[in-house]
């Protein structure tokens, strides 16, 4: 069955998305990518520390993936059009992951500044992919700025508490006509099958799989998992039902 | 020496001029291969570090890149 998710005009061959943060080694990166699937990754910018040796990142993702710049350090909409811009103009591609986050305790991003850079960088031709919290006005508002699709979190960054917030981004698969991607707060391969299953078109996954004692080993765990999960959402779970209900008839018993 | 006021990542650095945004770079020690430089807020081309003299009060940023989720 053919079952693809298409972003940007891209099909994708995973509904994994990688964050490539917090990773004991850069060196496994490939290795990581490789076990989990994962063809969209994403990267940051900053500032070159001119006392000590820094490290490209990017030489560790490999030429078939979409990379996919955030624009983490953005306080707002202005800040963020610019980290695009320059991360477009290094040759990036036109995939940028809009976050825009100005409490530095939760990390919840600012849906206002979220919606004015979707709008601001759709109009320049990006592929924009928002990080919100989950919000069914906010989603409209987003969609109508031009964004491919829409992220809303599961649970702070880097916390790996799951998908708390299941019942908002229910609504959010429910009513808004664009893949629904779960970003941030899934920690166990469990929690992201869960996404999967609600409806999610896919998940992004940094923090659980970085942190684990063995990122190549978690990454494929989330990879199957998201496979899993995908299938089940389109199997069609069975209903849940208050009393049990046996398995086998309940006529025919040897004692009777 | 007369010296040339710039900001370099946000920092108030002095420099003895002449000087090319190139030449600023090696000075520094940085491996030009991999880096993005913003000047007075406009992405810098590659073919323009050479031939680009700083002036009093320029604004360069030097970026990379680095692990993100």
């Amino acid at each position: 069955m053919q079952d693809k998710l298409t972003i940007g005009g891209i099909e994708l061959g995973s509904r994994l998305l990688l964050g490539t943060g917090k990773f004991p080694s850069n060196a496994i990166i490939p290795q990581v990518i490789k076990s989990s699937g994962a063809k969209v990754i994403t990267v940051a910018l900053r500032r070159i520390d001119f006392d000590s040796e820094d490290e490209n990142i990017l030489k560790h993702i490999p030429k078939d993936c979409i990379l996919m710049p955030n624009t983490s350090g953005a306080r707002n909409a202005d800040e963020a059009v610019r980290i695009a811009r320059i991360a477009r103009a290094a040759g990036c591609g036109n995939w940028i992951k809009i976050e825009v986050i100005s409490d530095n305790k939760y990390l919840l991003p600012d849906n206002f500044e979220t919606i004015r850079a979707t709008e601001i960088l759709a109009k320049e031709g990006f592929t924009v992919l928002p990080y919100m919290s989950p919000d069914l006005m906010t989603a409209r508002r987003l969609k109508d700025a031009g964004a491919s699709a829409v992220m809303p979190l599961g649970a702070p960054i880097g916390t790996n508490k799951g998908l708390r917030t299941r019942e908002l981004v229910k609504i959010l698969i429910d009513e808004i006509d664009l893949p629904i991607i779960v970003d941030a707060g899934l920690g166990r391969p469990s929690e992201a099958a869960e996404a999967m299953e609600l409806g999610a078109a896919a998940v992004l996954v940094n923090t659980a799989i970085a942190t684990s004692d063995d990122p190549i080993s978690m990454g494929e765990a989330f990879g199957l998992a998201v496979l899993a999960g995908r299938k089940a959402f389109l199997s069609g779970a069975g209903a849940v039902k208050d009393f049990a209900e046996a398995s086998s008839p309940l006529t025919g018993f040897l004692g009777t | 020496m007369k010296l040339l006021n710039i900001t370099l990542n946000g920092n108030r650095v002095e420099i003895e001029k002449p000087v090319t945004l190139m030449e600023l770079l090696e000075l520094k020690g940085i491996e030009v291969e991999k880096i993005i430089v913003e000047y007075n807020y406009d992405i810098l081309m590659r073919d323009d570090w050479k031939i680009t003299a700083l002036k009093e009060n320029d604004n360069i940023e030097v970026l990379r890149f680095v692990g993100g989720g």
